[in-house]
Formats: C-alpha cells, structure tokens, sequence
C-alpha cells in the first residue's frame, strides 16, 4: 500500500504534500508507486476536487471516506472548517507489484481485514480517519500563527515529521 | 501522541536552529506544535490590558484614514484574519459528536453567536435576526447589547456614525468567508427611542450581507433535504 498526501488550499492550490508507504504488516513505510505515476497522482488527487466540492455540501462531517476512485487509486477526503481540504490517495498493493521482490513480505502476511487489502473496507476507513484527525490537529496549531495567513504553503519541517510520524501510526 | 523527531536540544542559546534548515527553535525546545490546543475554561484574560490594546489599535488605524468608513474598513480588515483561524480552532475543539461544519446560514449564525461569542466575550450574544424587508432575503443581524470592545470607547459628537465593533465585524466576516459563506459584515450602533433601546445605549446591530450565491446554494441545498 503506498499513500501519497495533499493538502489543498481554498483556491485549489496545494499547500502540502507527502508521500509515504504502509508501516503495517511489516512494511517499510516507503512509498512503491512507479516513477510515471508520481506525475499522475497529482493530477488524479487534485482531479478529485469536483467530486468533493459537490460532496462537502451534503454532509456537515469533516471526514468524508473514500470519495473518488480511478483503476486502483482510491480518494479519501477530508474538509477542515475553512475549506481547506486534506486528500488521500491510496494505492493498495497490486497483484503484480506485490510478487516483486520490493514487497515481497507484505504479500504473504496480507488478510482480507489488513488496511491495505480493502480500500473501502471499515477498518481502512476508521484508520484513515484517525489519520486525518491527527494531522488536523497538527494543521489547526499551523495556522494559529500569528504569521500564517490562509493558503500560504506549509513548510515546517516539524510539521513534515508529524504528519511523518502519523501515517507510521495509522496507516 | 506518538512523535518522531525531537528539536534538537538548544544548549547555546545564541545558535540559531540546526541542519541549516533555517528553523529556528525557542530556547525551551518547545514549538507551536508542542503546545495542546485545548484550554481549560478559566483561562480568561484581563479585561482592562485587552481595553488598552484595543484603544491603542483604533489609535493606529486613526493615523492613517481620511474618514469614518475607511477607519472601520481598516478596523474589519484587523479583525478579518482572526476569525478565519477561529473557525478552525473552534470547531476543532468541538465534541467529536457535534464536529460538523456550518452547511447553512442558521447552522452558521447558530455557531457565531454560541461558539465564537463565548469564546470571545464569554457569554452568547443576545440575538439572531433575519431582515423581514422582502427586498433584502440575504440581510441578517446579530445584535449585542453591550459589546465588550466598546465597554471602554468614547465616540466623540462629530463622529458619531464611528462603531469601533468594526473591528468585531471583521472578525465575523472572517468566520464567514472561512465557511465560503462570503458576507460583507458591518457594525451599526442603534439610537432608538424604545424603552430596550434606552436601556442599552450600547446595542450594536451587525448586519451581515450574504453574497447572492450564497443564498442561490441555500436554497438547493433546502430542496435538496
């Protein structure tokens, strides 16, 4: 499973991303997408935007789950008070990807409940949602200083290791 | 909370952060993400220290205008920022069960005169009001007997259209904007001849203008439920 993180402005600009693998089952916490689909993450995750702006309106809740999918990328989101919205994407482990030697140990230790296996599957979606909770947390204290203005791009390092630090502990 | 890298320990406290990265740590170790979000209700602040600063603002943004209104724009342009994170702040400290966002007016008017108000003034404010002219659907009011920010400002005769609570308009106009609620908000101070209006000679009415989408999306979002 490998993850790739953005976080999106007001304006549709992105203000922080992160790219990181599972640390479950053994995994090394590396991301495994190839080099072209780097690229094309951005443009599937920001793609998804429409789909949330029509989504946010039916549902006061700030996670919204899974909201967009595209072949084996899946789209979760999450929109803060302000409008500002957190986009995951995660690419679980195909069957192919994962009898190459890279992800060797994460194929044969895979159950049908593990977060990586079922994208849309509760246990996934709870994971996610402790995620996205903790990195807003970390997003509302970004934004409480006094000289952070709204859509400025997120560049604290130590803001990077605790977004870091919770994709290690949920996802 | 599980955390990964800790700030390196500032023995000289003269150096400047580590790594060449530029960040720069206090001398505690201790940055804005270390420190917990949620306060504990008593913690309030000095009533007359915040007057003094509030009275040294209007002074500053004084210096600098030509008349009334461009001292209350400048007074809502201060306030503008500050409701923007309170929105994020407020809701963040909300009860997981109640953690939604604002997808209408009321449910917003709702969360400006609770939330924001106790948290600011520590007390609601005193009314909610729809405007009942026909003409203007997207017109609403909050009204406070006695905001807190005017408690300690003399308007002189000359300027008596001067409302300082801009500065509070400001604020709400950032809660709104936040929400993609656009509003122009303004602060108006109410002289009436009724028995309530002379006793509170302070009321101020904040009249918040919607943006037309906003009450375009109101209403599919009304047939939509």
């Amino acid at each position: 499973m490998s993850y790739y993180f953005a976080i999106v402005g007001t304006q549709d600009n992105p203000l922080f991303e992160y790219e990181f693998g599972t640390s479950k089952q053994g995994g090394d916490g590396q991301p495994r997408f190839s080099e072209q689909s780097r690229h094309l993450n951005q443009l599937i995750l920001h793609s998804s935007l429409d789909v949330v702006e029509e989504v946010q309106w039916t549902s006061g809740q700030l996670y919204m789950k899974v909201v967009d999918k595209f072949f084996n990328n899946y789209i979760s989101c999450f929109v803060t008070a302000g409008n500002v919205k957190f986009l995951l994407l995660h690419q679980p482990t195909t069957a192919t990807a994962a009898s190459a030697s890279t992800a060797g140990i994460t194929s044969t230790t895979r159950s049908s409940t593990s977060i990586g296996a079922n994208p849309t599957s509760p246990q996934t979606e709870e994971a996610i949602k402790s995620f996205m909770t903790e990195v807003y947390e970390n997003y509302v204290k970004a934004i409480m200083s006094p000289f952070y203005r709204t859509n400025m791009e997120i560049k604290s390092p130590v803001f990077r290791a605790r977004v870091a630090a919770a994709g290690r502990k949920y996802l | 909370m599980a955390q990964s890298t800790k700030p390196p320990a500032n023995k000289d406290q003269t150096s400047f952060g580590s790594g060449g990265s530029g960040l720069r740590y206090p001398s505690n170790g201790k940055t804005i993400y270390h420190r917990p979000l949620n306060r504990t209700k008593t913690s309030e602040l000095s009533q007359a220290s915040f007057a003094y600063l509030f009275a040294e603002m209007v002074t500053y943004a004084q210096k600098r205008v030509t008349g009334i209104q461009d001292l209350e724009k400048r007074l809502n342009v201060q306030g503008h920022p500050i409701g923007l994170k309170l929105l994020d702040l407020l809701l963040f400290r909300e009860p997981p069960r109640t953690q939604t966002r604002p997808l209408t007016i009321i449910a917003l008017l709702h969360f400006i005169k609770v939330n924001i108000w106790q948290h600011l003034f520590g007390r609601q404010a005193d009314r909610l009001e729809k405007s009942s002219n026909p003409d203007t659907p997207d017109e609403y009011m909050i009204i406070d007997n006695e905001p807190l920010v005017n408690a300690y400002i003399s308007v002189p005769r000359e300027m008596s259209s001067l409302n300082c609570a801009a500065y509070v308009a400001g604020i709400i106009e950032g809660v709104c904007d936040g929400a993609a609620f656009p509003a122009r908000v303004t602060a108006h101070s109410v002289t009436g001849n009724t028995k309530e209006d002379e006793m509170w000679p302070a009321k101020t009415v904040f009249l918040l203008k919607f943006q037309p989408e906003v009450v375009e999306r109101e209403a599919l979002i009304g047939k939509g439920q």
